[in-house]
């Protein structure tokens, strides 16, 4: 069995990368507040910064693997847009474009999110 | 026959004699252009960098406008068009804005120095927003340094200060443009801030969050000094004595002024309004409202509100003249 859905044309792809977009800067703004907050005694500013890029690698390839559907759904791009026909076909194409800029912009939303925890070293006083 | 047709036209360059004015907000005592500070060099920089870049690419922006606008024009096909929009759109602008968050996170440290100053111990001034001027304590028990003073900040050259921000009623923001950056003074909170002055000199630090009717006339001197002068006077003002016999002394008293205003050395010792233990030698009266004559001194005892809408300090109409003058001669000697 194969891990990716054999049914090509699903509206849950759509959403998929900006709720990982939405989950991924939930998890960096929240778990940040908290260990601030916080300070936990087992855990330094350091590890979190490293779980953090784990959630962050995790998010990207999630985000891959939808746009990869979404390519795939758009036909590996060898239709052009618009797709602005009122037929089947052409919804799907658009489907999948419109899925796969949003991959797209979820992507870079991402990395923009995470961008902070390579330089920001500790909690304010 | 409407008149509008005889009217002469209003020339259209006129605005343009404006902009050499605009120049003058380039130096001087209060821009973040003329950096005397550390954090004001990086922003400084930052603005630099990021003023080069936005023309760079919109020369580019521009070019390329001109030349698609141009007579002899080809057509490119559909392929090359999208490839155009790809490249042009979305790739370059991402990779200009990626690189750009990336650098002025890189400066942070440098924009924003939280992290060097979370000791506890050590000299530090604790600054506080008042409606509408500013308490400053300066403070370090180690070397038995304790001292109260107002709208006028004495800093070292060349040593980085630990400032600790507060607000007593609503919120503030304390901005130094040629040290550094800006950062709110919030009411039950305090914030941790540190500044390193590079260039001696007397700058102005204007409120920057609308805190009331007079926040535009909220604000303090800056007066950097060499690390001799400034130990000197941190020594004057730690054993201060003044004589209190003295005629101003004596009306500082009798009309109350010391139920809200301190001067060190004498029976004054008021909290609420601010200490005024060397008033005659700051640059300022009434947190950079007035120039600091004897004659403006006296203006303001008598009706604080036509200087500073909305201030706390009562008005003195019942002073007689001749009290009022000997009492801003008294406060204008205070050096």
């Amino acid at each position: 069995m194969s891990i990716f859905p054999r049914e090509i044309e699903s509206l849950w792809t759509l959403f998929t990368a900006p709720v990982v977009w939405a989950f991924h800067f939930l998890a960096c703004y929240v778990g940040m507040a908290l260990y601030c907050a916080r300070r936990p005694a087992g855990l330094d500013h350091d590890m979190l910064r490293l779980g953090l890029g784990a959630v962050t690698a995790i998010a990207l390839a999630a985000i891959v693997v939808s746009a990869w559907l979404a390519w795939r759904q758009w036909g590996f791009g060898t239709d052009d847009p618009p797709h602005d026909d009122a037929t089947r076909k052409d919804r799907r194409l658009f489907q999948g474009f419109a899925t796969l800029l949003l991959s797209g912009l979820s992507f870079i939303a991402v990395i923009f999110t995470a961008l902070p925890l390579l330089f920001i070293e500790g909690c304010f006083p | 026959m409407p008149p509008t047709e005889n009217r002469p036209r209003a020339k259209p360059h006129l605005p343009l004699f404006i902009l050499p004015f605009c120049l003058a907000g380039c130096s001087g005592s209060q821009s973040a252009l003329s950096p005397a500070g550390e954090e004001a060099s990086s922003i400084y920089l930052l603005l630099i960098v990021t003023t080069c870049g936005a023309a760079v690419i919109w020369c580019l922006v521009t070019a390329l406008l001109v030349y698609a606008g141009r007579s002899r024009r080809h057509v490119y096909s559909a392929g090359a068009g999208q490839k155009l929009i790809l490249w042009g759109g979305a790739i370059l602008p991402t990779s200009i804005l990626c690189l750009l968050l990336g650098y002025a996170l890189w400066l942070m440290p440098a924009t924003r120095p939280w992290l060097t100053n979370n000791e506890t111990s050590g000299f530090r001034i604790e600054a506080t927003g008042e409606q509408y001027w500013w308490r400053f304590a300066y403070r370090d028990a180690e070397n038995g340094i304790s001292f109260d003073t107002a709208n006028e900040l004495r800093l070292p050259v060349g040593e980085r200060i630990r400032f600790a921000l507060r607000a007593s009623d609503v919120i503030h923001s304390f901005w130094i443009p040629s040290l550094g950056g800006k950062m709110d003074m919030i009411p039950g909170r305090t914030n941790f801030f540190s500044l390193e002055a590079t260039r001696p000199g007397i700058y102005r630090a204007p409120c920057a969050e609308f805190c009331g009717t007079s926040h535009a006339l909220m604000a303090f001197t800056v007066v950097v000094m060499e690390k001799e002068p400034f130990r000197e006077w941190m020594e004057r003002q730690t054993n201060l004595l003044r004589p209190r016999e003295t005629e101003g002394a004596r009306l500082f008293a009798r009309h109350g002024c010391a139920a809200c205003h301190t001067i060190r050395g004498t029976q004054a010792r008021g909290r609420i309004g601010p200490d005024l233990t060397d008033i005659g030698a700051r640059q300022t009266i009434a947190a950079g409202t007035l120039a600091n004559t004897a004659e403006n001194i006296a203006r303001f005892i008598r009706a604080p509100h036509a200087v500073k809408p909305g201030v706390k300090m009562p008005a003195f109409p019942m002073i007689p003249q001749a009290e009022l003058t000997a009492l801003a001669a008294y406060l204008k000697g205070l050096q």
